[in-house]
């Protein structure tokens, strides 16, 4: 049994529950906010990831081309159960939007005309932000304890989001500047 | 070649799916470039409304593609543009994440997800930012994504449909009282 008993915290997660998770995320994450459902199911109620397993992946996924919800499903995948848990993740991830999606664009032109239903569109849109929103503070809470985790967080949140700078290069400097300030000091 | 809608949809998206770095919004602009300007598969009212729906649909934005793809070919065209976009991005990550996890414990991996981790929350911040600003950047959208944030942070074990159903009532209640959508 390889792997088994090296310690708790390595306990198999079964790819049956992979698939019953991430059916839910993507079945769930209305209005987007997708690896905020993520993050809430595999980390905070699970707690299959640590948090900096989560993040780190998430940054990866981020610089790696491809839509962000799909990269960390397969990462969260390949850390729990290899390459066969990353392509369980990834097509569960996709299955309902699949559905879900084609359902709702098959109706859209009947229920447009629904007073109100535009506007509720907007508003879980917009609450769907607070999903990620909660996942930044969570993070923030874990991997800025430092402050020049904290800073480096910022300078990355105002290059990007308020200065609206690419993101490639951006990261591409910042990135290794905090790896740097990151590294096990004292044993070399 | 490209008249084929099964192949015009792989020729074109396949590539997307390896350039879009940073996500899905990054593609947009031209993926909105080829399928309304040049191979008018859609009209730019149509893929506004398919934006429209598949932002507030479950699942990534990026379904956008799966929408046009079942505009133009039915469900099969859904199916071939849902793999053009997400399959080979996919492999490239898998292919990654397999390299990054085996490393776990090592030095370099430990001081890569302590130091990655901070970059990580201040792009999702940034992202939580363009999605507000994409949202017409009014003051309904910044309370409601904020205080959505707090809500579910403070009370931890309450189902996020609440507060979701809680938005589009606000949203709703703010168009009867006529102060939504907000005239540009």
């Amino acid at each position: 049994m390889p792997g088994e008993e090296t310690k708790a915290a390595d306990k198999r997660v079964s790819l049956w529950a992979i698939a019953r998770v991430f059916l839910q995320v993507g079945a769930f994450s209305f209005g987007g906010g997708v690896t905020g459902w993520m993050h809430r199911l595999t980390v905070t109620r699970l707690g299959w990831l640590s948090e900096g397993q989560f993040l780190s992946g998430l940054a990866l996924g981020q610089v790696l081309p491809g839509a962000n919800v799909t990269n960390m499903a397969v990462y969260i995948g390949q850390v729990l159960r290899g390459s066969v848990g990353a392509l369980v993740a990834l097509v569960c991830v996709l299955t309902g939007p699949f559905f879900l999606v084609i359902a709702l664009a098959s109706v859209y032109d009947d229920v447009i005309k629904l007073p109100g239903f535009h506007s509720a569109m907007d508003g879980i849109a917009a609450t769907a932000v607070g999903m990620v929103l909660r996942m930044a503070f969570a993070g923030a809470a874990h991997g800025c304890r430092e402050f020049s985790m904290g800073l480096m967080a910022f300078c990355v949140f105002v290059a990007i989001g308020i200065l609206q700078w690419p993101l490639v290069p951006v990261v591409a400097v910042l990135a290794p500047l905090s790896i740097a300030l990151a590294w096990p000091r004292g044993e070399a | 070649m490209r008249d084929n809608p099964l192949i015009g949809l792989t020729v074109i998206l396949v590539p997307f799916s390896l350039l879009s770095i940073g996500g899905g919004p990054s593609i947009f602009a031209p993926l909105q470039r080829e399928t309304v300007d040049v191979m008018q598969w859609v009209t730019a009212r149509e893929f506004i409304d398919l934006f429209s729906i598949a932002r507030v649909a479950p699942g990534p934005g990026a379904m956008l593609a799966t929408l046009i793809g079942w505009k133009i070919a039915g469900w099969l065209g859904a199916l071939v543009a849902t793999l053009a976009l997400f399959l080979p991005a996919s492999i490239l990550c898998m292919v990654v994440a397999r390299f990054y996890d085996r490393y776990r414990g090592h030095q370099w991996h430990t001081a890569l997800e302590k130091g990655l981790a901070p970059i990580a929350v201040g792009l999702v911040m940034a992202g939580a930012i363009s999605i507000i600003r994409l949202s017409g950047n009014s003051a309904l959208v910044w309370v409601c994504a904020l205080g959505a944030g707090i809500w579910l942070s403070i009370w931890r074990k309450l189902h996020p449909f609440v507060v979701l159903f809680a938005g589009a009532s606000l949203f709703v209640a703010a168009e009867f009282a006529g102060i939504w959508p907000v005239s540009q």
